[in-house]
């Protein structure tokens, strides 16, 4: 085990300078001068400009910017904007926001998606299989922001029941844009549960159990379900990443102040080094739990060794 | 989509198999008596895979309706005129945000253009983006997938290696910063930067789908008989190993069509004056509690083509795996 985490550990370093040098390349790309940008219509003077220039490092060859970034990066320095904040301080600032939302996004995926999978695997065929099968269905085929932008006018508008944007309210103005977030998880975690506990059912250690004189709900609960939820539990792992970096539609629609947000406006600022500090943030969070998933695996069904 | 493009893992593609399964399990029960007729006749006949699958799909009610429904969004991407003779840039403010009667269906938006015209000319810019993306992810994916997978060695680690970069930038937030790059974006900047990013998942799929095939005898059989690796790649390896990357790719096309009209929602898409459902929607926003059928009507044809799409890929998956019968 220990082997394998370190194996895959090396495995990750490419993928992870890849992945963060195509990002600072893309953003190293968009077209305008930020310092420019950053001064609007006045006038600047050349002195400053120079200044600014060298101290963002903006003259050096793209290999070279990325190296020093790099190099602060490793020491834990993301950087400044061109405004001179920390880019460390604007994430921690907009961090929590789409962490509250993905968790209520991630709450309502074990909790909607696991009982609508059960219910449905345990009726098979019946009325509510099919409702599950077809709302499910429904859902995946609508996009994020048609789904967020219907349910906000329903439910916000018409109904008054949620706050339609923002965050003043707390966590109860989190409900409905973690809804919409969850909401294509949501699905797939009901299929996925559905599918595995089917087969599951049909096992011959199910058939043991229940000849054993074991009662139904402990066959279903003890020994079906469990083996059921790995696929389920190493699917929600990887989707807790995914749905961070997926928040950015939700955050628009419903206006939150969360990361999404704050790249979608950086990158038309043309803020650099908060653009590269969010994704490579993000580009982390997706490698770790990845990697987690994968250790987990290993933990949940024995019958997985590494090595 | 959007929240929803975010490429997602192999599992996604896994799973919705077994729940279409048991869907169709119930036909599939059904029409046993004829599929036995069917067999017994099948001697004479080629009985390839794909023979076998259309056999199966010409009896697939659910296959058979998301195919007519494909087929008529088709017809409306390639001749518009065909459900409306009104050009949607024929606009008249004193009509503006005038909702559906009993003349016009779908009403006519801030401008006073009819919508239904507007609707209808917004097909064509889905499906060409849908499918030329689709059909160069394909591309990319066969070539990648038979080298890593029919190679593999360096071969295969490099490709892997460079797949998983790709695969680990967020789907949405690279479009946003790539399409950004861009001053002006149409449909060729759109359909790039999506295929650009979306190529991963497919790659993957043949490259397990080509090992799994790669030391078959026939494969063996074509090397000892000196045959160049070319050869054995195009002839007796693909044919025998596409179909995983057929299914995903008829299942990849609503997704891309999704994925265009997040995009454009968002402002980094298309530009006005193109017409596009998720341009549309966008328009639609500040003005969702006057006139909610501004989002109503594209964001109904939106998801009907997702979903049309979705479930011919997955009555293909149930039609093309020989298990289930």
């Amino acid at each position: 085990m220990g082997r394998y985490t370190a194996r895959r550990l090396l495995q990750m370093l490419p993928v992870f300078i890849g992945t963060t040098f195509l990002i600072f390349a893309l953003v190293f790309a968009i077209p305008g001068d930020p310092i420019r940008a950053l001064a609007g219509d006045r006038p600047i003077s050349p002195s400053t400009v120079a200044t600014l220039r060298e101290e963002y490092n903006l003259d050096d060859p793209l290999v070279v910017q990325y190296g020093k970034y790099m190099a602060g990066l490793v020491q834990g320095d993301f950087g400044k904007d061109y405004n001179g904040r920390e880019v460390v301080d604007i994430m921690a600032h907009r961090f929590p926001v789409t962490i509250r939302l993905a968790l209520v996004a991630f709450i309502f995926e074990i909790l909607i998606g696991l009982v609508a999978g059960v219910v449905a695997a345990l009726r098979r065929r019946s009325y509510l299989d099919t409702l599950v099968l077809v709302t499910t269905t429904a859902i995946v085929s609508i996009p994020t922001f048609v789904l967020g932008f219907t349910l906000q006018l329903l439910l916000g508008v018409k109904l008054g029941w949620f706050p339609i944007a923002g965050i003043s309210q707390g966590w109860y103005s989190y409900l409905l844009p973690g809804f919409v977030l969850g909401a294509l998880s949501l699905a797939y975690v009901a299929r996925l549960t559905r599918t595995s506990l089917v087969e599951n059912l049909r096992a011959d250690y199910v058939r043991t159990a229940t000849s054993k004189g074991l009662s139904r709900k402990r066959v279903v609960g003890r020994h079906a379900l469990r083996n059921s939820l790995i696929p389920v539990v190493t699917y929600l792992g990887i989707d807790l990443g995914a749905l961070m970096g997926g928040a950015i539609v939700t955050e628009g629609i419903f206006n939150l102040p969360g990361i999404g947000q704050q790249v979608f406006l950086s990158v038309r600022a043309q803020e650099g080094p908060v653009v590269v500090g969010i994704v490579t943030a993000l580009v982390l969070v997706f490698i770790f739990a990845n990697l987690a998933v994968d250790l987990l695996y290993g933990v949940l069904d024995p019958r997985i060794r590494y090595e | 989509m959007s929240d929803k493009t975010r490429s997602r893992p192999d599992t996604r593609d896994v799973e919705p198999r077994g729940a279409a399964r048991d869907q169709t399990g119930a036909t599939g029960a059904a029409a046993d008596p004829s599929g036995g007729e069917a067999a017994g006749e099948l001697s004479g006949r080629s009985a390839s895979l794909w023979a076998d699958a259309w056999r199966e799909l010409r009896h697939d009610k659910i296959f058979l309706v998301a195919a007519a429904v494909v087929t008529v969004f088709v017809v409306m991407a390639a001749f518009p005129v065909v459900f409306t003779r009104t050009n949607p840039r024929s606009c008249d403010l004193s009509r503006s945000l005038g909702r559906p009667s009993s003349e016009n269906w779908f009403g006519y938006d801030l401008l006073g253009c009819d919508y239904y015209a507007q609707v209808v000319h917004g097909a064509r810019v889905s499906i060409v983006i849908g499918i030329l993306v689709t059909v160069i992810a394909v591309a990319i994916a066969l070539v990648l997938g038979s080298l890593s997978g029919y190679y593999g060695g360096i071969t295969d680690s490099i490709i892997a290696r460079f797949t998983d970069v790709v695969f680990g930038l967020p789907f949405i937030l690279g479009a946003i910063v790539i399409l950004t790059v861009f001053e002006n974006r149409g449909l060729f900047q759109v359909t790039l930067v999506l295929a650009v990013l979306g190529w991963t998942t497919m790659t993957r799929l043949m490259r397990s789908s080509v090992i799994s095939v790669r030391d078959s005898d026939y494969v063996l059989a074509a090397r000892a008989l000196g045959t160049s690796d070319f050869r054995i790649l195009t002839r007796h390896i693909l044919p025998n190993a596409i179909a995983p990357v057929v299914v995903y790719a008829t299942i990849y096309v609503g997704i891309v069509i999704a994925a265009e009209a997040t995009l454009s929602f968002l402002g980094v898409g298309l530009q006005l004056p193109a017409i596009s459902w998720g341009l549309m929607i966008s328009d639609a926003q500040y003005r969702i509690a006057e006139a909610p059928h501004l989002l109503l009507f594209p964001g109904m044809f939106l998801s009907l083509t997702v979903l049309s799409f979705i479930l011919m890929g997955d009555a293909l998956r149930d039609a093309l795996d020989p298990k289930l019968r």
